[in-house]
């Protein structure tokens, strides 16, 4: 693996980003950081999945695999059914009626659907949304909500686990002094962290994130960007996002869509300079979407 | 001035006249209570009158202390039975129940709310106090009567107002409490219903205000002794019934002591009437 | 994932994430998290129990109720019970329906136009956040919390005392007008509110004053809403009594209108819901009684329908719009 790390940090000196010269200046400092690579074994897998909305089909036989301890993007223009898949893999969109799915979902090989429980699905794989969502409660009861849900009860066990958590996304200084205040107080960058607290909080192995960034101002959302960059340390991160320098940012993978279809999926730097197809070329190019 | 002018400025004064009957009514209310009342107050004491715990009109001795404690017993009974199958029946409205059974709990819910309060008091009547006096201690005509049948009866106000208060609690609630793992009665139990809690307070805050106020159907079915009740089989006189089961032959001092007791339910009501606003401007404000 | 590797691919910064730190909390999710998920399921199914319970009970009580009347009132609606006179016989009930409508008519011309009117002014005219807005809506506000008890009494005090007009039909009529007064305007303000801008200003484009757009454009389509302000208040005239004992008493006959003109508005009536709180009180007439209650549930529920499709009207005007 070190081999891989040193060949990939040498393809970055010599694949200068070509495709968004407007952008340069303020994709370079984080595009140093270097990426991970491609071939680790996949955490979650998506096998021949379609998807209907009664009789509309939103998905259409997507074959994809998520690697673990790395940050895999869905990119696309709007509509194209890349939060539709976010929302398949922890079962989110069982509470769309007329909603059909068909193929295999896989978290470590198991059938997502059939062998595993829905509620410890989605204690394993964690959701961050598009608008914050704290509850309206204090910030401790919002980070605790999860593990009292899963049966921790302990007052010290809660507090280690509500401390570590809030660390882990980086507002325990922050927070620290404010526990007890009602989370609908704090801004909203501040809100989206303390919901991916929440969301570690239940010790997911898989993150969701759902355009988590997309309702924050730049300074919030280069924070979180920052912060994904950790936690694939300690998790499979799954984003999708509408910000194409976002996804050359973050991730290490990268999926894009389109009207339902994967059109292709590969490592984010080979997606963002040597796409296979072209309509992957005209959507990175900024020519549609 | 043209001529369309003026029409506009008659229909003008004609709209605020309009407006302001609902403060001249309000204003009327108050005085004609209070200089009615307050001169029996007066003459009979305020301690007396409000701690006094006899009421014995034929010698002039008007306590209404057992008519107050027997209003807030009678309300605190139907609160005890009405708001938790109030709230559950909310809940369920709410977040569980399917289109098609919310089409017809729904209108009954809302026929529930039209009957007119002699029904609820002769069916108290006829079925709830035949049935104590059948099964338990006492008469029937009770404290524990009244109290189930304006628990029956606030139902609705409880239902409506929470309801709509917990349909009001967005989605994304319940989709991040789901996220994390919670089952859909956790979530409902846990997020939903203490995010809806400032409009639940609301709806039975307007609940206890129909209880207290409520007269034809307690008068029926209550036993209007004007003693304090020492269980809740006893009888009890509420306020309202004291009102109405003597006015019609009062006079004098009596009937000044009647109003009197108005003005105490009035005063009551009020601040109910106060309490929900603080409820409602605090819910806005979060 | 080893540290090593995780210290291989950062690059700046800090870590957030110490490495390893999670183990401990791992293990406490561990050990509870089997045995806990079969506890939920059981507290779950409670739970979901007794939501089913109380919508059950309410549902219980609701046709338990309707059931109970109609089972034992419907055989003695006989024809006796609607003779127009009443005698202590028959006890019909046909001068007291009739003398309901009359009542619940009277007093709904008097605060129709005035919670129609003060309505309009409140919402089409007043400056926003004006004081006197602010005063209408508390008063309202408290009106609409006053138990009809209260309202009788000063209908007693006012109409009656005061402006001698003693237990008389106007009396009865004037204290429930001024019962269901806010429950006319706070309806017809919500109807004014749900028309859109775009139709005062489609008046007020057409150089029409704001009278004229008022009356044109905006009232037309509040109508549904409206009437169904009117019918709520119109069942609570129906039901009334407290209010009415001490204000139109309850002489079971209908006023003289043919003989004695407008002076038969001081005539003292009984509406249907005192006709039948005095039936249930003499305890003499339970039959009688049971089949009042029945005549009066069957009004309030043809108000109720009433009113649920003036309801929809409304919504369908305003997905329309």
């Amino acid at each position: 693996m070190p081999n891989a790390t040193l060949e990939k940090t040498a393809s970055k000196q010599e694949a200068p980003a070509t495709y968004m010269p407007h952008a340069q200046g303020q994709a370079d400092e984080r595009q140093m950081k270097v990426k991970a690579p491609i071939d680790a074994p996949a955490k979650m897998g998506v096998h021949d999945l379609d998807l209907y909305y009664k009789d509309f089909q939103a998905l259409k036989n997507i074959n994809l695999d998520f690697p673990q301890n790395q940050v895999t993007a869905l990119i696309g223009p709007s509509g194209c059914g890349k939060s539709t898949l976010l929302k398949s893999l922890n079962r989110m969109n069982d509470l769309v009626e007329g909603c059909r799915v068909e193929g295999d979902i896989t978290l470590d090989g198991e059938d997502a659907y059939r062998s595993i429980d829905v509620n410890s699905l989605r204690r394993r794989v964690g959701m961050v949304f598009q608008q914050p969502n704290p509850f309206p409660m204090s910030v401790y009861d919002n980070v605790a909500f999860g593990p009292r849900t899963h049966g921790i009860k302990n007052r010290a066990d809660l507090d280690e686990i509500v401390e570590q958590s809030l660390r882990d996304a980086a507002i325990w200084d922050e927070m620290k002094d404010r526990l007890k205040k009602n989370a609908l107080g704090f801004s909203g960058g501040q809100q989206q962290r303390l919901c991916i607290a929440r969301a570690l909080a239940v010790r997911p192995e898989v993150l969701l994130m759902d355009e988590a960034t997309s309702a924050l101002d730049p300074i919030s959302t280069a924070k979180i960007e920052d912060l994904v960059g950790e936690l694939k340390n300690k998790y499979t991160v799954i984003m999708v996002t509408h910000n194409m320098l976002q996804a050359l940012r973050v991730s290490d993978k990268t999926a894009f869509f389109l009207l339902g279809e994967m059109v292709e999926a590969g490592p984010t730097d080979d997606i963002f300079t040597a796409p296979a197809d072209p309509r992957t070329a005209d959507y990175v190019a900024g020519r549609f979407g | 001035m043209s001529q369309l002018h003026i029409k506009e400025g008659i229909a003008k004064a004609l709209f605020v006249a309009a407006a302001g009957i609902s403060i001249l009514a309000v204003a009327l209310i108050c005085v004609f209570l209070f200089a009615n009342g307050v001169p029996a107050i007066a003459e009979i004491g305020l301690p007396e009158f409000l701690f006094g715990t006899t009421w014995r009109p034929a010698n002039d001795i008007y306590g209404i202390f057992p008519m107050i404690v027997g209003s807030i017993y009678v309300t605190a009974g139907a609160i005890v039975v009405g708001v938790p199958i109030g709230l559950l029946c909310a809940i369920f409205l709410s977040r569980f129940a399917s289109g098609k059974v919310a089409a017809f709990l729904k209108p009954g819910v809302e026929l529930l709310a039209g009957i007119p309060s002699v029904v609820y008091g002769f069916f108290g009547l006829v079925v709830i106090v035949p049935f104590i006096r059948d099964n338990m201690p006492g008469r029937g005509l009770s404290l524990l009567a009244a109290a189930v049948l304006l628990g029956i009866m606030i139902l609705p106000t409880i239902i409506t107002v929470a309801q709509s208060a917990l349909d009001a609690v967005p989605k994304k609630y319940y989709e991040g409490a789901l996220a994390l793992g919670a089952d859909h009665e956790r979530s409902v139990f846990r997020v939903i219903v203490p995010a809806a809690v400032s409009g639940i307070m609301a709806g039975i805050v307007l609940g206890v205000g129909r209880a207290i106020g409520e007269t034809m159907a307690v008068i029926m079915v209550a036993g209007n002794q004007t003693v304090i009740p020492s269980s809740i089989f006893d009888g009890v006189r509420t306020m309202t019934a004291n009102i109405v089961l003597e006015m019609g032959y009062a006079a004098d001092l009596h009937r000044g002591a009647l109003v009197a007791t108005g003005v105490v339910l009035f005063v009551f009501i009020l601040l109910i009437t106060m309490l929900f606003n603080v409820i409602k401007k605090r819910g806005e404000l979060k | 994932m080893s540290a090593k590797l995780t210290i291989a691919y950062e690059s700046a910064g800090t870590p957030a994430v110490a490495p390893g730190s999670g183990d401990h909390i791992d293990s406490l999710f561990a050990a509870v998290e089997e045995r806990h998920r079969k506890q939920r399921r059981v507290v779950s199914t409670l739970l979901r129990l007794v939501v089913y319970l109380g919508a059950l009970l309410t549902t219980a009580v609701l046709l338990f109720l309707v059931g109970y009347i109609l089972i034992n009132g419907v055989p003695y609606i006989t024809p006796a019970l609607f003779e127009w006179e009443y005698n202590s016989t028959n006890v019909s009930l046909m001068p007291a329906l009739v003398n309901t409508l009359i009542m619940a008519g009277l007093s709904l011309v008097m605060a129709v136009p005035i919670g129609v009117g003060s309505a309009i002014y409140l919402v089409e005219y007043a400056p926003r956040g004006s004081r006197f807005v602010q005063i209408v809506r508390t008063t309202t506000e408290t009106l609409q919390g006053i138990p009809s008890i209260i309202y009788g009494l000063f209908g007693m005090l006012f109409f009656v005392t005061a402006l001698h007009w003693n237990l008389s039909l106007l009396a009865g009529a004037c204290t429930l007008a001024i019962m269901v007064l806010p429950v006319v305007m706070r309806t017809t303000e919500e109807a004014l509110l749900a028309v859109p801008d775009s139709y005062r200003e489609g008046g007020f484009g057409l150089g029409a004053g704001r009278l004229r757009t008022v009356f044109r454009c905006v009232l037309p389509s509040a109508i549904p809403g409206i009437l169904g302000g009117v019918i709520l208040a119109l069942g609570r005239c129906v039901g009334e009594v407290a209010a009415l004992i001490f204000t139109a008493g309850s002489i079971a006959q209908i006023p003289n209108f043919a003989g004695e003109g407008f002076a038969a508005l001081f005539d003292s009536t009984r509406t249907l819901a005192v006709h039948m709180y005095a039936l249930a009180s003499e305890g003499l007439h339970v039959n009688e009684t049971y089949a009042t209650a029945v005549v009066l549930l069957v009004l309030v529920v043809l108000l109720n329908l009433l009113a649920t499709f003036a309801a929809k009207k409304m919504n369908k005007g305003g997905a329309d719009a």
